[in-house]
């Protein structure tokens, strides 16, 4: 039976989300979110308990939302009607907000099983309402340093939150990430699922520069790569023996790219191998597409069916997308950290020919206050003829110009325009027709970027797909 | 002619100390030698390595994260400090940021309370403080009496306190600085600088990577260099844009949640 102040909070939180979406301020989530907390605090733990499937949680640094929106797409696949958090909406009152606005008004779920994406730091806020079936821990990379501290914060916060799991729940973890497989450690109550790359073609021999986990977590001794995917992520040991990465339960056996068509994925998993021409391109979408396979699997899903939804998943708003315009093509993917940059750069130079960039740079505080990252990024991969023109935009372009420009990329070929409509105009112009115009903001730039298309008319405001 | 003799510069830790983008001060001193026909060599000197002094004629030490503080500080202090201030003293330059500048101190006390003992180049010492300092920054100085801004981003908890033996890098505008209360920043001894600005702080205020630049091919040729100016103009934009920035707040831009 559903209590009356629950009944009351969920109207209310209804009410409230109708009424600021009348008044255009967006999705209206986050309002009634931050309502139903104090109307009725037991209200997540209450809904969530009564999804029949129970609840998978992803949280990592990157790819919380492509692999979640990824789960979602393969539950549908199955049949299931998942209630999930909207994009960007991942603390504690954009949980609230979902399962509010999932429920009946005599406060059942309407959907039947739950999906979360959570910021790193609520996370063991929300273990405390949410139980989950599933959780499932993507990775810890350096993000926004100035909110978080460091990725020893991180982890450190998720060994507290690993160490309450239950049995009821199957903590899948990153085999391939040290931070995120030294949780195991301290993980006794759940069951234990890993999911890593095995194809040693997939990876090089050697680490970038700027690797945020250096250290053995488990003695702090230095760490040795037998081979290294992307940031720390790898085939890593210990120097002094005591933790070696685990041959994966899930795996992804083969990789064959096809450029920023995707990639055609071989999968090994306890319950028997598939193939999927995954349309998501770069070896950090084939993380994702693992992490998706891993919690799935968790949750039931026959792997053919995983295959099928691998196959037929396009991207998630502003992560990726393609947007044709002035008969070119814009390649709009946020960027957010050194390792997620670099990775983008790797997928885009995968293409033949020049490339024209739009770089657009903010600091407000949901980008990171601190810009000096950008010096962690791998811009070194654009030297010498590799762009056409770089159009740097946003309230730090100068900052990045100048970052491209120690990098090795002619300054003739660099230009600064921070107001992002004529950035974008610069850059359209300077691509011919049929050609791709690369535009890779940070989070409020990607917002940016998009209400430039919107006012054009190219693009739907976010909250109505 | 003979060809100029290339530049040896030493990134100390640059596995462990490696955050903020401080390796940015690493790429600014390698091109901008190079944009003037200088070589430079830069070597790695990490855990367990041997430091030269006479084979460095231009240091760098970046900022890192707690726990690889921890590590590296084992392993510097003693016989890689002595060997850094033998280099000092003998007419290097180094540049220290955040975690480096304090390593190099006379002592630094850890979070949990315990005071260790600093390599003792820089006569200061450093504590943990009671808030975090995160924010963009505008320092001002006057090295050879001509007024000169430094931009960058600092982001410390620790607060330095300045001895007798040591002089501040500048005074501070806009920010924290070395301690948040007495308005200086950073710290100059001979031909080393350390500070607490990230940003990366060389691309941003190319005068202080040229300064650095300067000193070290004196100590490499023995005679004094003339470095021919450069196009700066990005550089130049990125400083300014900054500096009207934190002018125009007031203050700061932005300080952190905490
Ligand atoms: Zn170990």
């Amino acid at each position: 039976m559903p209590s009356p102040r629950l009944s009351a909070a969920l109207l209310a939180g209804r009410g409230a989300a109708a009424l600021s979406r009348r008044l255009g301020r967006g999705g209206g989530t986050v309002i009634a979110g931050h309502l139903v907390p104090r109307m009725a605090p037991r209200a997540l733990r209450d809904l969530t308990r009564q999804l029949p499937l129970g609840s998978a949680v992803v949280s990592g640094t990157n790819g919380k939302t492509t692999t979640t929106r990824l789960i979602a797409h393969i539950l549908r696949q199955a049949g299931h009607h998942p209630v999930h958090n909207r994009a960007g909406a991942n603390l504690l009152t954009g949980l609230f907000s979902a399962v509010v606005q999932d429920a009946s008004f005599f406060g059942r779920p309407r959907s039947d099983v739950g999906l979360f994406e959570v910021d790193e730091a609520t996370l063991p806020g929300a273990l405390r309402h949410i139980e989950p079936r599933v959780l499932l821990l993507l990775n810890i990379f350096r993000d926004q340093l100035d909110r978080y501290g460091e990725v020893h914060f991180v982890a450190g916060i998720w060994q507290e939150a690993v160490a309450r799991l239950g049995a009821a729940t199957t903590l899948a973890v990153n085999a391939d990430d040290p931070l995120v497989y030294g949780l195991v450690d301290h993980a006794r109550g759940p069951r234990l699922l890993t999911y890593g790359v095995v194809d040693r073609s997939a990876g090089s021999p050697t680490l970038p520069h700027a690797v945020d986990a250096r250290l053995c977590p488990r003695c702090g001794s230095a760490m040795a790569y037998d081979l290294a995917f992307y940031g720390h992520l790898g085939w890593f040991r210990c120097t002094a023996g005591d933790f070696t990465r685990p041959t994966p339960d899930v795996a992804v056996t083969r990789v064959d790219p096809q450029g920023d068509a995707g990639s055609l994925l071989t999968f090994r998993t306890p319950r028997g191998g598939f193939t999927a021409e995954f349309k998501l391109p770069g070896l950090y979408n084939v993380y994702n597409a693992l992490a998706a396979t891993a919690a799935c699997l968790a949750l039931g899903v026959a792997p053919a069916t995983i295959g099928r939804g691998l196959e037929t998943f396009t991207a998630a708003f502003g992560r990726l997308e393609r947007i044709p315009i002035e008969r070119r093509e814009l390649y709009l993917a946020l960027v957010k950290n050194p390792v997620g940059f670099t990775e983008v750069l790797r997928t885009i130079l995968q293409q033949p020919g020049r490339r024209t960039l739009l770089l657009v740079i903010n600091d407000q505080f949901a980008d990171g206050t601190d810009i000096s990252w950008l010096w962690d990024v791998d811009f070194e991969s654009l030297a010498d003829d590799r762009v056409n023109l770089a159009v740097c935009s946003g309230i730090r372009a100068e900052d990045m110009s100048v970052r491209l420009k120690y990098a090795g990329v002619p300054t003739e070929r660099i230009r600064v325009e921070n107001d992002v409509r004529a950035a974008l105009e610069i850059a359209l112009q300077a691509a011919e027709e049929g050609e791709t115009v690369y535009a890779l903001p940070t989070y409020t730039a990607m917002l940016a970027v998009r209400d430039v298309l919107r006012q054009t008319g190219y693009v739907r405001g976010f909250w109505e797909d | 002619m003979t060809l100029p003799p290339r530049l040896r510069i030493v990134h100390l830790y640059p596995d462990l100390m490696s955050v903020y983008g401080d390796r940015g001060n690493i790429l600014a001193l390698v091109r901008r030698a190079q944009w003037r026909g200088i070589e430079v060599d830069v070597t790695g000197v990490t855990v367990g390595d041997r430091l030269d002094p006479d084979e460095a004629d231009l240091i760098f030490f970046g900022g890192g994260q707690d726990r690889e503080q921890a590590v590296v500080s084992k392993d510097f202090v003693g016989e890689k400090g002595e060997a850094t201030i033998e280099a000092v003293e003998d007419g290097a330059a180094l540049l220290a940021i955040c975690g480096g500048y304090q390593l190099l101190g006379r002592t630094y006390t850890t979070f949990d309370g315990q005071e260790l003992p600093g390599a003792g180049l820089f006569d200061i010492r450093s504590v943990p403080g009671p808030r975090r300092h995160i924010g963009n920054a505008l320092v001002e100085t006057d090295l050879d009496g001509e007024s000169r801004t430094l931009v960058g981003f600092e982001n410390h908890s620790g607060c330095t306190y300045l001895g007798d033996g040591v002089r501040p890098l500048g005074k501070v505008l806009v920010g924290a600085g070395n301690n948040g209360e007495d308005r200086t920043e950073g710290a100059v001894y001979r031909g080393a600088y350390g500070c607490y600005l990230h940003g990366s702080l060389l691309p941003k205020n190319p005068w202080l990577a040229d300064r650095l630049l300067a000193i070290a091919l004196r100590r490499r040729t023995g005679a004094s260099v003339a470095l021919p100016a450069l196009d700066d103009r990005l550089e130049d934009d990125a400083h300014r844009a900054v500096e009207q920035r934190v002018r125009a707040a007031g203050g700061r831009v932005q300080s952190g949640a905490w």
